[in-house]
């Protein structure tokens, strides 16, 4: 066993993984940029140090400083998290050129994944399903015209690169399929360096579930179950739960055996996730393979009792799985929230800052993985992903009444999070009848805020209304710190900035008052 | 103190008198002229304890440079708290659409690009700066139609929540 591991990460990630490692009795090394001084995997770890500037391009993805920063501690295994170097094939190769141990995939697995189109070739040998369309780059708008009539219209243009939405195009109809081709193929250029696109079927109003695979060094690989993602937005998930509403024994049988069939023709090793689009009649499709650990892993961990980054570290250090798909049983069910740093009156915009007021829930069924302390500074300069709140029940309906309840007790203020959506999406009907597709969210945004139903044991809106005016009043009278001693007015709507109090007027004033 | 409160983001809208006066014990509070009986208590900072007749109310105030929410529980409500001997709060209270406007930033971020040039005219709505965070570009509008008047920022400029970034008159 490893007995210090550097984690080339930071935020809730990165504290999951030190976290994992001192139960573990394995020492961890920590890596920072300039605005990460004092975040909370740096406070958490044995060792830190220092590898540039704010600027991801300079500090989380230099493989050079990393790989430096593990010699010079002496750390044996790097965990690189999810995203930054995680699915870089080229920091895989350079660990291992480096004598330290990459933990994850081989280069060669994630090379093969990394390409959509190749990830295609090589499952289409293998038999797995997958959606009708090409497995190879467009030559020419004529050849796309021609698989579009093949296949039916709708169509999908997606970049063979690509990721997170960004080359993908919906095409409805043969007119349009030209140009949408060409901006695929330029946005695809533009973001990852490679211009490649290829067609697929569109699936209408598809799922998006993904199977977890564990695979071990000596040949052995087990699924552990479906993740349900279908929550998501700008193709970014939200929620994800396990197991999925619609997935019952055989069918995630089936869909764990193509994922293990997927893995082993990628000669896979350790923790790795097979994402599937599911059509109405509940066909599953072949999507692409994450070659690293979900931020949505927790969900798998409670419905089967594995400590995915325990299991992934042994792994890594050559153990064999200690346990056989026949032990495998998924129990109870769990579902995450991501807590982000946005603005949900702004459209969801993100919203770095410092938080002056954090309350955390905690209690029975509630798992939180968090990379935020009060008084820190949410820096700019990084993905808006602040915490993870993770409900567990014995069903369904337990975990949601948990998590409400959960985050009925949440409280983050000096930045805007997006905590009041999850009271949004629990309280739906759709949501909790699990009629859930890609294209939920957006429908639920589209809706008036107002309609969601207040439960029977809370006070009518008109009392609320009333509680908050007259705690407006306490807070002023009881806190001097309060915002209308200072100011004299303070607005729920932007107010006149050109009135900056001066401070002898206002003592003059409160003296005066008194 | 006496004060008029406005809840539910909407200024125009009728505001409450709250009448709270330091009693024996504890505080004697009317709303609206009704006497109701409360009991109050910061837990700790921005965190009240609030029992009115029996009923438990946790409150958390969220404040920033330009707004004032209550959370009553998870139900959040955007107030306005005015002290009616205050001769800004009165300005105030007569209208905010009359002179100029500073267009503040409402996060950390870095500036983009600028939309409109000085002494352009713009209409309400209309983009005037790009600023960037975490990866996502947001343009911050004119509250007013107008005129810009001075811009006080430039591309590549890092700004902190609160900082005037232009002037709309």
């Amino acid at each position: 066993m490893f007995k210090k591991i550097l984690i080339a990460n930071r935020g809730e990630i990165a504290v999951r993984i030190i976290r994992a490692c001192r139960e573990m009795g394995i020492a961890t090394v920590a890596v920072y940029s300039d605005v990460d001084r004092a975040a909370l995997h740096v406070r958490k770890s044995d060792e830190a140090y220092s590898i540039g500037p704010a600027a991801a391009t300079e500090s989380y993805l230099r493989m050079d400083k990393i790989l430096d920063t593990a010699k010079r501690s002496g750390a044996e295994a790097i965990h690189p998290g999810y995203g930054f170097l995680s699915e870089n094939a080229k920091f895989a190769q350079a660990c291992a050129d480096a004598g330290v141990k990459f933990i994850g995939p081989t280069p060669h697995s994630m090379e093969m994944m990394g390409s959509k189109t190749r990830a295609r070739q090589e499952m289409e040998k293998a038999g797995v399903p997958f959606v009708p369309g090409t497995s190879r780059g467009l030559a020419s708008p004529e050849e796309g015209e021609k698989v579009a009539e093949r296949v039916g219209y709708p169509v999908m243009l997606k970049a063979a690169a690509g990721g997170g939405g960004k080359g993908m195009r919906l095409v409805h109809t043969r007119q349009e399929l030209r140009s949408a081709l060409e901006s695929a193929q330029s946005e695809a250029q533009r973001s990852f360096g490679d211009s490649e696109v290829y067609i697929e079927k569109a699936i209408v109003n598809p799922r998006h579930i993904e199977m977890q695979i564990l695979a071990d060094e000596h040949g052995n690989t087990v699924w552990l179950g479906e993740r349900e993602c279908s929550i998501q937005r700008r193709h970014q998930k939200v929620l994800e739960e396990a197991p999925s509403p619609i997935v019952d024994p055989d069918m995630r049988r089936r869909m764990g055996e193509v994922a293990v069939k997927v893995a082993q023709a990628a000669n896979y090793t350790n923790a790795g996730t097979v994402e599937f689009l599911v059509d109405q009649q509940k066909n599953f499709y072949f999507l692409e393979m994450n070659t690293r650990l979900q931020v949505e892993h927790p969900v798998t961990e409670l419905t089967t009792g594995f400590d995915l980054v325990h299991l992934q570290i042994r792994i890594a250090s050559g153990e064999k799985l200690p346990f056989t798909q026949s032990d495998v049983e998924i129990r109870g069910h769990a579902i995450e929230c991501r807590i982000y740093a946005e603005d949900p009156d702004n459209n969801y915009f993100p919203s770095p800052g410092k938080i002056t007021v954090l309350l955390q829930p905690s209690g029975p069924g509630i798992r939180r993985d968090s990379g935020m302390y009060e008084g820190w500074n949410v820096p700019m300069d990084y993905d808006p992903l602040l915490a993870k709140l993770i409900g567990y029940g014995s069903d369904r309906q337990q975990a949601i009444m948990r998590l409400e309840r959960a985050l009925y007790e949440y409280f983050v203020a000096g930045i805007k999070t997006n905590i009041s959506l999850f009271q949004r999406i629990l309280r739906d009907a759709d949501f909790q009848a699990g009629k859930l597709d890609t294209g939920y969210l957006d429908r639920l945004l589209a809706k008036n805020n107002q309609a969601v139903t207040a439960r029977a044991s809370e006070p009518k809106i008109e009392t609320l209304e009333t509680i908050a005016a007259i705690a407006a009043g306490m807070f002023a009278v009881l806190d001097p710190a309060s915002p209308v001693s200072k100011n004299g007015s303070v607005a729920g709507t932007p107010s006149n900035p050109a009135s900056v109090p001066s401070n002898w007027k206002q003592k003059g004033r409160s003296e005066a008052l008194r | 103190m006496v004060y008029e409160v406005i809840v539910g983001g909407n200024p125009g809208g009728k505001p409450h008198r709250l009448e709270l006066e330091k009693a024996a014990g504890g505080w004697e509070c009317r709303l609206d002229g009704q006497p109701v009986p409360i009991d109050a208590v910061i837990t700790r900072r921005d965190v009240l304890s609030l029992l009115v007749d029996g009923h438990a109310y946790e409150i958390k105030r969220e404040q920033t440079a330009t707004d004032l929410h209550m959370w009553v529980g998870s139900t959040r409500f955007a107030v306005e708290l005015r002290d009616p001997r205050s001769l800004r709060s009165r300005q105030k209270a007569a209208g905010d659409e009359k002179g100029p406007r500073k267009i503040l930033a409402p996060m950390p971020g870095r500036i983009v690009r600028l939309l409109v040039a000085e002494n352009s005219e713009v209409e309400a709505g209309q983009g005037i700066v790009v600023v960037e965070a975490m990866k996502m570009q947001n343009e911050i509008k004119s509250p007013k139609k107008g005129v810009v008047k001075t811009i006080l920022t430039t591309p590549g400029a890092a700004v902190n929540p609160g900082d005037v970034l232009a002037i709309v008159e």
